[in-house]
């Protein structure tokens, strides 16, 4: 393992990841950690670690992402996740293709083009529909952990239909149906099935293209993959560590920028 | 005529209120021309003709407030027939344009919310809620706009307009008029013009009959003229943004159009229009840009944010990005050709036919294939208006087409032209920043 030449920060909305990379621009060492509302103290925390953890004792150079990207600390530059997921999962898959990355608060689907630039883009509009938190809210209301979400869908006999995309109204279908005895892994599945459909319609405003790449926190949902294989045809390929792209891609970034320390 | 109100009319607004709106245009110039931007500001000094225009509105709408009694006053769509209503000297108030106004002053909300306590749906167009929330609260920031005597509402913008119509003509308990636009798919046909022809020729006689005198064909021609005259020139003006570095930005274009939607015509706006291209010439000998370091050329399509022009303006040329052109401001130009003095009412059934609004999908994705093409544009943003459903239409299906078949990156900005509480900064940035990554990969 080299020493830590970059640091990548995702201040995500519902988690906040650090990345370092070294001069081969390998991931070195990385932290995940949900997202504290204080941003700069969490993001100079995490980056302190991981320069005590891989660094040489020196200054290891920050790049941010996310949401919180403006709010880090000494960063030279920010830069949106659009541009860092594209250049982390490129890195990671080695290929280009088309890009799911279904995070806390947005869906981004990324062409990614030669060379792991984005050269087309959409994401999910102001609503929460057909993101993680969808998911994360229904859980919640359903009592289920987010980790058992994906295999208790996948083992549902049956499944509830949920009509409404919209996060506060599903939560509404939610009680009803629980209110007339529907099984919890049914509904599941029908969650899933709406989410599922919101980022489909999503890949085809785009134009869908192989390969399909998934990256975010719900790419370790299970049903949610199956799904999305299901309603695209394609095969999903996935990186080791789908919640680190931005994170890992904004290091590159700085990398690759060449403004070494 | 009322004399007590003439006596206001004459008082208020000829003798004191224009030479006080006069003196504050000097005023205002004077300040515009004192502006040295700070070093980091990425924008050049504004448009001194700015002020004229503060001006003519201004005074436009101080006569409204003392209008009733001395002209009668129509509340008009902004794609109505005017050209009967000016040559019977018509007062007009354009709702469309006084929520605009509201909007950029950042009123519009409140009024929205009176109209949503009255039972409104939030879905309704914004535009709709901020005036039927001023009709019904009697607030506005110009202060108070005159009764109308008749009003013309006319399809060719949205379907929206018909029942938002309907609802002020039964708050006011005056007459409506509708002229029906057919939408075009296709090239016009002659049963649609005839149609059109048809229904703005049935105006005249509704017009004359609350003016209460009769309509010349002469001033009719006159005023057709005056008008292509003025959209010509808008259209001149429009098409500056050619040069490189664009001496106006599609932001400038929004905050200047005000007078050819609402005085279209008037000798005044022809003027104002004159002195604003002389200034933007001057511009472009300079070598001057509206920005300060044009490095992306870019599209706007549909309406602008309102509360947003100033921030979203300073963002985007912060990072070397000069809006250019939009869709929306050349819609007032563009039809010129179309304008015929010498047969002004056929003429006006082809011109209210042919709103980029009354045309298909198709038919804009050309305008804004040809527009990135004459522009010599690095992008398209295309505002997605969830207030304007008919421009809002065919824009995944458009922005498709600008980014994989001419391979000019485009995004598509959830917003709404009025109500900011359907705006997210974070959001909007987030989006817009990643648009002028994929522009500078490009």
């Amino acid at each position: 393992m080299g020493e830590a030449k970059w640091i990548g920060i995702d201040a995500g909305s519902t988690t906040c990841k650090a990345v370092a990379v070294d001069a081969a621009g390998d991931l070195i060492a990385s932290r995940i950690e949900p997202a504290h509302p204080v941003i700069e103290d969490q993001a100079a925390r995490l980056v302190d670690e991981l320069r005590a953890e891989a660094g040489a004792g020196g200054e290891v150079p920050v790049v941010a992402t996310g949401y919180g990207r403006k709010l880090v600390r000494g960063a030279t530059r920010n830069i949106t996740e659009i541009t860092c997921h594209a250049r982390g999962v490129f890195r990671a898959l080695k290929q280009p293709g088309m890009l799911v990355d279904i995070g806390g608060q947005d869906t981004k689907v990324i062409v990614i083009g030669p060379g792991g630039r984005a050269v087309d883009f959409m994401m999910n509009d102001k609503c929460a529909a057909g993101t993680g938190r969808f998911l994360e809210h229904s859980a919640a209301r359903l009592s289920v952990a987010i980790e058992d979400l994906g295999p208790r869908a996948l083992g549902a006999v049956g499944e509830e239909s949920i009509s409404s995309t919209c996060t506060v109204f599903a939560e509404s279908e939610i009680i009803s149906l629980v209110a007339r005895g529907a099984k919890v892994d049914a509904i599941l599945l029908g969650l899933h099935r709406s989410l599922i459909s919101r980022v489909v319609a999503m890949i085809h405003s785009v134009g869908l293209r192989s390969p399909l790449m998934l990256s975010g926190g719900v790419a370790r949902n299970l049903a949610a993959r199956a799904m999305l294989e299901q309603a695209t045809g394609q095969k999903l390929h996935l990186p080791e560590h789908p919640q680190l792209m931005g994170a890992y891609g904004a290091a590159l970034v700085g990398l690759e920028s060449g403004a070494d320390r | 005529m009322n004399p007590k109100s003439y006596l206001a009319y004459t008082l208020g607004y000829q003798l004191f209120g224009k030479s006080f709106l006069s003196w504050q245009r000097h005023s205002d110039e004077r300040k515009l021309r004192a502006i040295r931007p700070a070093p980091d500001d990425p924008l050049n000094p504004p448009l001194v003709g700015t002020a004229r225009m503060k001006e003519l509105m201004s005074r436009h709408y101080l006569e409204g407030r003392y209008a009733n009694g001395v002209r009668k006053v129509a509340w008009v769509t902004s794609g109505a027939p005017i050209e009967v209503l000016r040559a019977l000297d018509f007062f007009l108030i354009y709702p469309e344009n006084h929520a605009a106004l509201c909007g950029a002053r950042r009123h519009a909300e409140g009024l929205a919310v009176e109209a949503e306590n009255a039972g409104y749906s939030r879905d309704i167009c914004s535009y709709a809620r901020t005036d039927i929330g001023a009709a019904l609260s009697g607030r506005t920031p110009m202060g108070k706009l005159p009764r109308p005597d008749l009003l013309v509402c006319c399809t060719n913008i949205c379907q929206t307009v018909l029942y938002w119509y309907r609802v002020l003509a039964a708050h006011f308990g005056v007459p409506l008029y509708v002229v029906d636009t057919p939408f075009l798919y296709e090239k016009v046909a002659d049963h649609q013009l005839d149609y059109v022809l048809e229904q703005i020729e049935g105006l005249i006689p509704v017009a004359e009959k609350v003016a209460g005198r009769r309509v010349s064909r002469g001033r009719l021609q006159e005023i057709m003229e005056q008008g292509k005259d003025c959209a010509e020139l808008w259209l001149e003006i429009m098409d500056r943004a050619q040069h490189r570095p664009s001496p106006i930005t599609a932001f400038d274009g929004f905050i200047n159009m005000g007078p050819i939607v609402d005085l279209r015509g008037e000798p005044e706006t022809f003027a104002f229009y004159k002195e604003l291209l002389r200034e933007i010439d001057r511009r472009i000998e300079q070598g001057v840009g509206a920005i300060r370091d044009e490095r992306k050329r870019v599209l706007w399509d549909n309406l602008p944010v309102w509360y947003k022009i100033g921030k979203l303006s300073r963002h985007l040329g912060a990072k070397g990005v000069n809006v250019i052109v939009s869709t929306y401001t050349y819609a007032w130009g563009e039809l010129a050709p179309m304008m015929d003095a010498s047969d002004p009412m056929r003429s006006a059934a082809r011109v209210y036919l042919h709103p980029i609004l009354n045309r298909s999908t198709g038919d804009k994705l050309r305008s804004m294939r040809e527009m990135v093409a004459r522009f010599q544009l690095d992008g398209a943003i295309l505002h997605s208006d969830r207030s304007c459903k008919p421009y809002s239409l065919g824009q995944i299906d458009q922005r498709d087409n600008l980014a994989n078949d001419l391979g000019v990156p485009a995004v598509l900005l959830e917003a709404d032209h009025n109500d900011p509480r359907v705006y997210s900064d974070e959001q909007a940035d987030a989006r817009l920043d990643a648009f002028v990554e994929t522009m500078e990969a490009a």
